[in-house]
């Protein structure tokens, strides 16, 4: 590892800037976001990651599995957030086998929050978990940062997020159709792509009902209107 | 303990802020690329590894053997890309035999991508994995910091930028064994002539369900051709201006020499 040319050595002792992320690390400079509706939980993302000023993949995939119906959002460093992501899949799949039942979308989080905050000075993790189980229905967790556990309506995330506060604020309802959620995530992500520098692409979402989950694929070339499977 | 050790990290960090330059790694600047194509999967790599701004060889190997049907190439630092496609290598062997089953792709990836997350980016190394399983075919990119991303063509090291715009203008779907080789090393020799860290050759690894084939030197854009004319010297070119010679009994003068008898049989000097 190259040291950063940002370290100094004063009188009063070495400084060396702590930045968050390590130099060369890849980053998911990102829009996330997922919402709660009528019959389930809608999560979405935009697919840029960057090494620096390079995108290093333009298709990827910052929705992932942790159970059937439990995904989770990822934003910050992408390895981080892999290795959380991963351990969190493991942990669900040996809680479902042991007891023979599916994990509430509440014991992820709990998983989730357990290890983003024992492990805060060293992640660089952003996280929305949001699932559907049987007793409560759909639900989001976001976990920011400094690994505090947040249930809300809905969550967004990412350096993108910043734009679409007012959107978002303006545009949520309580209770949506599943197309009205669509149309909702689409639209706000749609904006957090145009105005953050750092999130672009395809728009990820991933629709958790009873029936299970659901991919869609929307496409910049189409206009992001028309749904890719 | 393993790993490493950080006792005197900061005192090299105080040293580095005064001044003192840091120790320098052989570095494989380098292009390295990966393709899928119907029914398998291409990587190909440059030939050159770099030390600062010096060529420290002209004709490495940076496509890496991980299983019969699964191969690594690397970028970042040529010691730590070598050790750790080793290491795995070694691991996946092992988890095969304990298994009874041919090794998977994800298996290698995931191996790589905790072994590299457990040393937070202090391994460089920068890979493209690649192969065919009981599955399906695979390719992968890993980065030292243990993060991994699964595309149809990846690219990687100093020259990425220069191969990606080779793929990103030519690439198509359900290309054929021989486009993918085209492509790969299209991508290459792109590296290898806009791109200062990396040159020389390119090496190209096809593997596919059945057989792997490993082509080093696929395309050798850069032998050094048959000088135009002989630039050696003829004898007596330079003046004798004067001659000494010293003879066996007078080097004496100088060093002490002993006489030492040769024993019944000479000393075998070529088994």
């Amino acid at each position: 590892m190259e040291f950063t040319t940002t370290g100094m050595l004063n009188e009063d002792g070495i400084h060396v800037d702590m930045d968050r992320l390590k130099k060369g690390e890849v980053n998911l400079g990102t829009s996330i976001m997922a919402v709660t509706f009528k019959d389930g939980v809608i999560l979405g993302a935009d697919s840029r990651t960057t090494t620096g000023a390079y995108i290093a993949n333009r298709v990827t995939d910052k929705l992932t599995r942790v159970h059937d119906t439990i995904w989770c959002c990822r934003s910050g460093s992408a390895a981080d957030t892999q290795a959380v992501a991963d351990i969190v899949q493991y942990q669900l799949g040996l809680y479902a086998t042991r007891n023979g039942k599916n994990p509430t979308t509440q014991t992820a989080a709990s998983i989730f929050q357990e290890i983003c905050y024992a492990n805060k000075d060293r992640l660089s993790a952003g996280l929305i978990i949001a699932g559907w189980d049987e007793r409560h229905g759909g639900q989001v967790y976001s976990i920011p940062l400094g690994g505090s556990l947040h249930k809300q309506a809905y969550a967004i995330g990412g350096s993108g997020s910043t734009y679409i506060y007012g959107y978002c604020d303006a545009h949520w309802r309580e209770g949506m159709e599943e197309a009205e959620a669509v149309d909702f995530v689409k639209g706000a992500l749609r904006e957090a792509i145009k105005w953050d520098g750092s999130s672009g692409g395809v728009i990820r979402m991933v629709v958790l009902t009873e029936q299970g989950a659901d991919r869609h694929l929307y496409l910049p070339d189409t206009d992001y209107k028309v749904r890719h499977y | 303990m393993a790993g490493f050790d950080f006792t005197n990290y900061n005192r090299n960090a105080a040293l580095h802020a005064r001044g003192v330059p840091l120790p320098k790694a052989t570095s494989t600047g380098t292009t390295i690329v990966g393709c899928i194509f119907d029914g398998g999967v291409v990587i190909a790599a440059d030939t050159r590894a770099t030390s600062g701004p010096i060529v420290a060889d002209k004709n490495c190997e940076k496509l890496h053997y991980i299983a019969p049907q699964i191969w690594c190439a690397g970028a970042g630092t040529a010691a730590d890309t070598e050790f750790t496609t080793a290491i795995i290598s070694s691991n996946l062997e092992l988890h095969a035999l304990s298994t009874g089953r041919k090794p998977r792709v994800v298996t290698c990836m995931t191996m790589l991508k905790q072994h590299l997350f457990r040393y937070q980016g202090h391994i460089g190394a920068y890979l493209v994995v690649a192969g065919v399983d009981p599955t399906g075919v695979h390719l992968f990119t890993v980065h030292a910091h243990g993060s991994t991303d699964k595309l149809p063509y990846v690219t990687m090291g100093s020259g990425s930028l220069a191969a990606m715009s080779v793929f990103e203008s030519q690439w198509k779907p359900n290309l054929g064994r021989d486009d993918a080789v085209k492509l790969c090393s299209d991508a290459i020799l792109s590296g290898i002539f806009n791109d200062l860290g990396s040159g020389s050759n390119v090496d190209v690894a096809v593997i596919t369900a059945d057989k792997t084939e490993l082509k080093r030197g696929f395309v050798r854009p850069n032998e050094r051709s048959a000088k135009l004319k002989s630039y050696a010297f003829p004898k007596g070119t330079t003046a004798v201006l004067n001659e000494k010679i010293i003879s066996k009994n007078d080097i004496g003068r100088y060093v002490s020499v002993t006489e030492v008898s040769v024993g019944e049989e000479a000393m075998e000097i070529d088994a």
